[in-house]
């Protein structure tokens, strides 16, 4: 019986493996590679450029448990990236649903551009454009004086709530794509059926429609989570100094101080405790979709 | 429980009448079947009673109190869908309690009410299961279950069986039809088998073009058609078109054609004739025109198709094809090309005007 199975799945695997081959090696050469330097170098004391001396360390990681700044940081951002998701959440699901359950045809065409319309412009434009906005005298403080009697000061720039607009601002779209590919796949035989069984349209949404998304809800929210936990150029530029985060640090290792072991070290401990999260996370939400 | 009453019902989608002035009044308790052929307008009249879309003029009411602006969930009715929409991430237990549970009724009442629903449709042991996990039967009877256990005024079935091969479909209609007697509920059903309509239905409601053409009981639709559509729409008729002579019609060839049923017109009015097909007789001796025996014709076998229990005889005549059935009695068969005589009674014989 056992044999007959693995002769099975075994006939099953083997025609399958040209096809799966490209795959395995695009992620061979594009993420394990770079990935495994990376590891090498998180346990090395310097760069081995320019004939620098260098040794195997454990030394990297220590630094994380040492100083309670990395780990206060690291709290500080996956907080952020907690408050990004559940915001695009907000925002995201309500509009997916529009698209796939109010809108038809043309103007279903026409919002679906708008929302996908940020993606296809670059990050680096995005973000300055929102500095143009939030900023003190930019369009937004302009615009709220030119429209109220009174005189306000909005001064969004380089404060967490620019960086929170930002980051929104940037990975909503992945929230409104997931939601609405599970959304438009709901027959809407489904939701007459709910209502003609006597529940509300807020009972339909609660008991048939929101379950029944969950998977497009699950998708959008890791594939936001993790970026943002790690994110560094939205803090950086539209939070100033109190955009100094986890993913802000990294960079410097990177980019300022040269270190790329402590960077690479950093980076590690991160996708190990995003990791951990989303395995703790697993359960409760398959029980939940 | 409760009737439901249709009264000059319109519904255009841009310039097309899907529904143009129907009144139809479906009585409480009673089975109704809804038959038309494709894009007749038979779901769209099954949602404009649910509450799903609404009418552009005219009334609908259920149990005598109008609904026009009672929304889907206030209605009380119970809806069966084609494709049984059952909510594919709930067990069957939980898809016949939604309507329950949305209502805030307490757990173990729930589970009392659903347990007896589901032992009605006979699958007492399947709450367990999840929608993928059943038969197209037997999903169709959890969609049943879950319609009925909300105890509606009004079901609503849109061609529930549609997608079942023909002996569980026979098997559906027979526990369909015991659990409607069982609970009394006033059923509205469409469909587009004329034999399911005939077998399963108290009266029946003929569509076309979103016009309503006919209505009444089965026996008396099938008997005494108003239509030319309507006789051959539900069962087979053979249709012979002349003059009304006042006792039945006169074709091209002067042969005349006696009814004694169906509607009256005027002398020389166009008017036709509708003969079902088992209703003729069928001889190669001469026969002679006698009482019961008024109308004879002519021709000539061209084709014969057998069934089993009968024989459709399909006989040429003056550039008409016949069609007639015979019961297959062990008596001698006709020969293709044979020359016959078909004889039948005026009584047989439904006077359509044209
Ligand atoms: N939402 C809609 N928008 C535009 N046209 C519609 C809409 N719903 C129905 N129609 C049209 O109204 C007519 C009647 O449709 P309906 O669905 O009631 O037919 P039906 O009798 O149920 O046919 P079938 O037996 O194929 O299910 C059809 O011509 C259909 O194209
Ligand atoms: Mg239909």
């Amino acid at each position: 019986m056992a044999h007959q199975l693995a002769i099975g799945s075994r006939r099953g695997l083997r025609p399958a493996l040209p096809l799966l081959l490209p795959a395995y090696l695009w992620l061979t050469v594009a993420i394990f590679l770079p990935l495994s330097a990376m590891a090498f170098f998180s346990f090395m004391t310097d760069l081995p450029l320019a004939g620098k001396e260098w040794s195997f360390t454990l030394g990297n990681y220590a630094a994380f448990f040492s100083q309670s700044v990395y780990s206060t940081l690291l709290i500080a951002s996956l907080r952020l990236g907690l408050e990004v998701t559940l915001w695009c959440v907000v925002i995201g699901y309500p509009a997916a649903y529009v698209l796939a359950k109010v809108l038809k045809g043309r103007s279903r065409e026409a919002i679906f551009l708008l929302v996908i319309l940020p993606f296809w412009s670059n990050g680096l434009v995005r973000i300055f454009s929102w500095a143009m906005v939030l900023r003190e005298g930019g369009i937004l403080d302009t615009a709220l004086n030119a429209v109220l009697p009174f005189k306000i000061n909005i001064d969004l720039m380089y404060s967490y709530p620019a960086v929170i607009i930002g980051l929104v601002h940037s990975y909503v779209p992945y929230m409104v794509l997931t939601c609405y590919l599970t959304l438009q796949a709901i027959d809407d035989s489904l939701i007459e059926a709910g209502r003609s069984l006597g529940a509300s349209r807020r009972q339909v949404l609660w008991r048939v429609i929101i379950p029944l998304s969950m998977p497009g809800l699950i998708a959008g929210a890791a594939l936001i989570f993790v970026p943002v936990v790690g994110s560094f150029m939205e803090p950086r530029i539209l939070g100033g100094r109190t955009g100094t985060f986890y993913g802000t640090v990294i960079e410097d290792q990177f980019v300022a101080v040269f270190n790329w072991p402590l960077g690479a070290a950093l980076s590690f401990i991160l996708l190990a405790v995003v990791l951990i999260i989303l395995a703790l996370a697993a359960p409760v939400l398959r029980r939940a979709a | 429980m409760a009737g439901v009453q249709v009264a000059n019902v319109s519904r255009s989608f841009g310039a097309h009448k899907a529904l143009d002035n129907v009144s139809i009044d479906f009585p409480d308790g009673g089975f109704y079947a809804l038959l038309g052929p494709s894009g007749s307008g038979k779901t769209t009249l099954l949602r404009q009673i649910a509450g799903f879309d609404f009418p552009d003029s005219g009334r609908i009411a259920i149990g005598g109190e109008s609904v026009e602006r009672v929304p889907v969930e206030k209605r009380r009715i119970g809806m069966v869908f084609q494709n049984y929409a059952l909510f594919p991430n709930m067990s069957v237990a939980d898809n016949v309690a939604f309507g329950l549970s949305v209502r805030g009724e307490p757990k173990a009442a729930i589970a009392t009410e659903v347990q007896r629903a589901l032992d009605l449709v006979q699958l007492g042991k399947l709450g367990g299961r999840k929608p993928h996990q059943l038969s197209g039967g037997q999903r169709q009877r959890v969609a049943l279950a879950r319609a009925i256990v909300t105890k509606p005024r009004v079901l609503l079935l849109d061609e529930p069986l549609g997608a079942l091969d023909k002996a569980l479909r026979v098997d559906m209609q027979i526990e369909l039809k015991r659990i409607q007697r069982e609970i009394g509920i006033t059923t509205i059903f469409v469909t587009h088998d004329q034999e399911e309509a005939l077998t399963m239905s108290d009266r029946i409601g003929i569509l076309r073009d979103g016009r309503l053409v006919q209505e009444g009981p089965p026996e008396e639709i099938y008997d005494r058609p108003q239509s030319e559509f309507a006789a051959t729409f539900l069962g087979d008729a053979n249709i012979f078109r002349g003059d009304a002579t006042g006792s039945g019609i006169k074709l091209s060839d002067g042969t005349t054609i006696a009814a004694s049923t169906g509607a009256s017109v005027p002398a020389g009015a166009k008017a036709s004739c509708a003969v079902r097909p088992e209703r003729i007789r069928i001889s190669t001796g001469a026969a002679t025109a006698g009482a019961g025996n008024a109308n004879v014709l002519a021709g000539w076998v061209s084709k014969r198709i057998f069934a089993g229990n009968n024989s459709t005889y399909f006989v040429e005549r003056d550039g008409q094809t016949l069609k007639v059935i015979v019961q297959n009695t062990g008596a001698e068969r006709l020969a293709e090309g044979q020359p016959v005589v078909l004889s039948w009674s005026p009584d047989s014989t439904v006077l359509i005007a044209a």
